[in-house]
Order: structure tokens, then sequence, then C-alpha cells
């Protein structure tokens, strides 16, 4: 690492460890954003390095949400009775117990998805190309209809998460949530740094760029792959619990297994930003997440129809993402060596 | 869970028959996929919206006054213009692009027509009555609408027009050869880019005769698209692209597991088991595959 990054990196820490105390009125917004973040992070292991173009990657967000939320209500009082309707008035979690709660049940969050991705990996990592993808897509859809059947977790009416309990301030409860939310993030980037600095990405590439010839060179894919996808499983399960207590109430398939919006946003999020890169997930996310919030007020019920046409615009005309395009502008910077003859003879060719 | 189906052996029947008249209409649309995905080798997340969207022209025709059975007329010739214009504006940029890309695509299509119809139209469940009353079979212990009857014949005749225009007119034998190779299709004078086009046009009308039978049998609402799309491409890929026979069977066969899904699980998780049916499907697939050493792509 060398010194300006070092600085960089310094920086960014301390942005975010000062961004509620300067930006107090956004704490929730920022949350939101660390947790997009995640999301685009551990998308881009499956879709932009290995090239399997995932939509289930929200069947672990979803199941860390609801798996956080039940294991810090189930350890303390009836789940049943509390999801019944009204447990939060009924039962009251202490302080003690809320913080108790919360740590193991994000424990639980992260492990058991990383666990159902590695049992479904092998079944679903040996499907390829938009097979993979159709797939997955069934697989969250599937996930958010039946967790709408389950009664002890809520089912049609949700699932309300312990609601956070009063120690002094006022402000704590977005402090707690936003510092959560952004060690997570501060875990994701340093362990997708770390595995992409070793020869486990080089293999994921390969993957990417051709399994065959992967697999005839004696890599055994399928190890890597359902290694990658436990990874991101275990991520966006934490996401998905921290997210779950952020919001304060769960439902099946508009907060948990939300296909529509998060298993989109993720998608969009690493493209827009440039996938196959590990900066460009972070860029994406923090640019979508400032357009949706600024825009939305202005296309207030139409966002929807916005997203539709983001995602058809980004999609056709930018499908390089913004890194492809600095990539494209500044070669130099990415430690591409650029025969100065060469690029003059371009431009006049163009 | 109380088992009611097998506490009354006539809804086994009464399942059984509503399976196949409702894999009928899914066969329907699942044609209209397997064409464009033969074709132009692109997987169309908006399929069920088309679907819903043909439903919505079929309801707002009996909204006014007109009998909602001439939906099935009109429906088709509207959406085949909607599917010419969805080509145009945003299909032929990815034809020949990476199969995600016009995945992506597709549903940002599929995400905009949902909300699109959700403003235009509202949130509430409809359908267009159409007033056919019922058949009663065996004592009465079986009920059968005859708007479904009405939909599976329409729908057959509808197939079998299309297999007939495909193999006979000009420009079906057009659209046969830029499916075997574009390339060459091209080389001998086939304007590909107006058959691509009329392909997702007449993809689009299919779909918007399955819609307005739909509309006419079932119920629509805008967020229901999802399910159909899964539907068709569950029955596509079970019967393998350009096998018609396969396509029809396996519809009935979704349309039997559905019902039976529905009396046994619960209405609750019907669309839940689609989806899981639709996995399981793929790993089955996979796993046979995998046994000559060959996979899904």
């Amino acid at each position: 690492m060398n010194k300006n990054n070092l600085i960089l990196y310094i920086f960014i820490l301390s942005f975010g460890i000062a961004a509620p105390f300067i930006f107090p009125a956004f704490k929730v917004q920022l949350s939101i954003l660390c947790i997009l973040i995640i999301l685009a992070l551990t998308w881009n292991v499956q879709g932009g390095e290995m090239g399997y173009n995932t939509f289930g990657n929200i069947l672990f967000y979803g199941l860390g949400m609801y798996l956080c939320a039940s294991v810090q209500v189930g350890m303390f009082f009836p789940l049943a009775e509390w999801t019944e309707g009204g447990g939060e008035k009924t039962f009251v979690h202490t302080p003690t117990q809320f913080f108790q709660g919360m740590a193991v049940g994000l424990a639980v969050a992260a492990v058991v998805p990383a666990i159902v991705a590695g049992l479904i990996g092998y079944s679903i990592l040996g499907l390829r190309g938009h097979y993979f993808a159709i797939c997955t897509l069934g697989l969250g859809v599937a996930a958010g209809e039946i967790s709408g059947g389950i009664e002890i977790i809520g089912a049609g009416q949700g699932f309300t998460t312990p609601p956070f309990p009063n120690i002094g301030s006022l402000e704590a409860r977005g402090e707690f949530f936003y510092f959560c939310s952004f060690i997570v993030l501060v875990l994701t980037f340093i362990a997708i740094k770390a595995i992409y600095s070793t020869r486990f990405k080089l293999v994921l590439n390969a993957i990417r760029d051709n399994e065959d010839k992967a697999e005839a060179m004696g890599i055994q894919t399928m190890k890597y792959k359902i290694i990658g996808w436990m990874i991101s499983a275990f991520f966006c399960g934490l996401a998905g619990g921290i997210m779950g207590g952020l919001v304060g109430y769960i439902d099946s398939t508009d907060v948990a297994f939300d296909g529509r919006e998060m298993g989109v946003f993720m998608v969009l999020m690493a493209i827009l930003g440039g996938k196959g890169t590990l900066w460009g997930p972070v860029i994406g996310a923090t640019v979508f997440h400032i357009f949706k919030e600024g825009f939305w007020t202005f296309f207030l019920g139409w966002q929807y129809v916005a997203l539709g046409v983001l995602i058809i615009v980004i999609v056709i005309y930018f499908p390089e993402g913004i890194m492809g395009w600095l990539r494209e502008k500044y070669p130099e910077r990415f430690g591409e060596v650029v025969d100065e003859a060469d690029r003059k003879a371009q431009v006049e060719l163009k | 869970m109380d088992f009611l189906i097998f506490q009354v052996p006539m809804l086994t029947v009464q399942a059984t028959l509503d399976g196949v008249l409702l894999g009928i209409l899914f066969a329907l649309i699942a044609y209209g996929m397997a064409l464009q995905w033969g074709v132009m080798n692109i997987i169309n997340i908006a399929q069920g919206d088309l679907v819903i969207l043909g439903g919505y022209i079929a309801y707002f025709m009996y909204l006014y006054g007109i009998h909602p059975a001439w939906g099935v007329v009109v429906s088709p010739i509207i959406m085949y213009f909607v599917g010419v214009i969805i080509y145009k504006l945003v299909i032929n940029k990815v034809v020949d692009r990476d199969l995600f890309i016009s995945i992506l695509a597709t549903f940002g299509i599929s995400i905009l027509f949902m909300q699109l119809m959700n403003f235009a139209f509202g949130a509430d469940v409809v359908l267009a009555n159409s007033g056919y009353g019922t058949t009663m079979l065996f004592d009465n212990s079986v009920t059968l609408p005859n708007s479904k009857i009405f939909s599976a014949f329409i729908s057959i005749v509808f197939a079998i027009g299309l297999v007939i225009y495909m193999k006979k007119s000009k420009l079906g034998r057009a659209i046969r050869a830029t499916a075997q190779n574009a390339r060459a299709a091209k080389i001998l004078g086939v304007d590909t880019e107006k058959v691509y086009a009329a392909t997702f046009g007449i993809n689009a009308a299919l779909c918007g005769v399955a819609g307005a039978l739909i509309s006419i049998t079932f119920t629509i609402h805008p967020y229901m698209g999802l399910p159909y799309t899964i539907r068709s491409f569950m029955i596509v890929i079970v019967a393998g692209l350009g096998n018609l026979p396969g396509v029809a069977m396996s519809g009935m066969g979704l349309g039997m597991f559905e019902e039976f899904a529905d009396y046994i699980l619960g209405t609750e998780f019907r669309i839940g088991s689609v989806f899981l049916l639709l996995v399981l499907i793929l790993v089955y697939r996979r796993f046979k595959l995998s046994k000559k050493r060959e996979y899904l792509k």
C-alpha cells in the first residue's frame, strides 16, 4: 500500500466515523448507504469477478433479516405470541437484553445464510449463464412467497422487530445502527480487498473468462464458486440483520425478500460503478443512493417508473460503469501501459 | 392441515380439469416466449407484464360496455404495435449483446410497465365479467365455468393458426430462417431487423390474446406479471425450444401442478410453489446433464 492510498483510506475512515455527527439529520440515510455498499460489494464477487449474474443474493439478505429479528425476540420471549400481534407492546426488551439479542442475532444472521449458501451452492452453481440468473431469481421470489405464508414469523401481516430501548439520548438509536452498519461495511471491504489480493480472485476471474479451461487447468472451480458465494452470503446476512433492526418492521415481499427493490438495486449499483472492480460498487452505490434520494422526492410516486427507465438506460448505454469509463479515459492510473504513438494513431482514426 | 382433496375425491377431477384448461393458456404464453427466444436469443422478463397489459385492454372494453370476448380480437392488434415499439426503443439495442444485458433490460421494462399500469388502472384486482355461466358435471360436484372452456378453445385456435402461418407465409419462412442462422438469412436477403421486430410483435400479440382470456377467466392486477414470465420460462426449458407438442404438454402439466398445489399446500403457497418448482427443475436438469459432463447453457 503506498502513501497516497493510506491517506485516502484514513480520510474515508475518519469521514465515516464523523459523518453521523456532521450530518445528524441523515443518520438513517447514511446507514442505508452503508448497507447498499455492502450489498453491491458482495454482488460484485459473483456478478463482476465470477461472471455468475445472480438475482438470488437477496435470499441471504432476507434470511439474515428474519433470523436476526427472530433470535432477538426468541431468546427472551415466546416468538409465536410476539408475532401474533402487538408483541412489542406486551414484552419489552431491557437494554441488556436488546443488545445481547442483537449480537447473537447478528451472529446467527451471518452464519446461517453462509451455511445455506454452502448447502444449495453445489446444486445452483452448476447452472450457467442465464439459467443461473433465472434460477436465482426464482429462488429469491420463492423465498419471499413462502416466508409470507409461515405463521411463526408473522406471515402476511409482517414482523415488528424489537424497538430500540430507551437509553439516554434520542440520538442513540440512529448512531447505534449507523455504527453497526459502518463497522460491517469496513469489515466487508477489508475481507473483500483481502480476497481480491490473493489467488482466489484470479481463480474467480478464470471462471468468468472460461470455466472449462479453468477446470482443465486443474482448478476445482466448484469449490471456489461455493466459497465465493458463502462469503457473499455471510455479509449479505449481516447487512439484512442490521437493516431489519433499522427499518423496525419486516414484511416478506416488501422489506426482506424485496427482489423488486434491493434485489435489483444491488445489481444496478455494481453495474453503474463498474463491475469487476473493487471500488466500482462503492462508487456506484454512493452515486445511486444520492441520485435515488434526491430524485425520489421529485418523482414521488413515479420512482419505479424512473427506476425502470434508469435500469434500461444504464444497461444499454453504460454497461461498463463509472470505473470502466475512467479506465478508458485514464488507462495509466489503472496500471495499463499505454503506447503514446498508438494512442495518437487511435485518436487520429477517430 | 386437513387435506380436503383426499376427503372429497371429486376435487381431483375438478383440479385436473381446471389445471388442463389453465395450462393451455400458459402454453400459449410460453409459445410466444419460445418463439422470440429461439429467433432473437432474448429472455423477455417483461413477458408477463405484456400479458397483464393485454388483459387490461379487454377489461377496458368491458368497462365501456363492449363484450370482453372481443378483446381477443382487439388486444392482439394493439399489443402487436406495443411489441414493435418496445423492440424499436429497447430490444434492438440488446439483441446481439450478452444475455444478461437483455435480462436486465427487460427487467427494467417489466418494472416500468408494472408501475405505469398501476398508475393508469389502479392497484385493484379486476376481472372482466363475460357472463358465460357455468357447466355442472358429475351430479353438480364439478363446476366448470364456460369462460375457461372458451379461453382454452380460443388459445388452441390461435396456436394452430400461428403454426400454420409460420409454415406457409413468407414472413413465417423468414422468421424460421433467421432462427436457424441469422447471418445466412441476412446474406440471402432477409431483412433480419424487420423479422426481429415482427417476431417481438407476434410475441406481444400472443401475450395480448392470453391476457384478454385471463381477464375473462381469472383476475388481473398490475403486479401479477412476473409469475407468468416464470411459468412460461419453465414451460420452455422443460419442453425445449421449437418443440410445440412439448410446450402444450408441459403447459398442461404445470397447470395441473398448480391446481393440486393450491388444494394440498394452500393458496398462500401457490406462487411460491411455482417458483420453487422452477428451481427444482433446473437443479434436476443440471444433475442429469452433469453425469454426461455437460451443463445447461
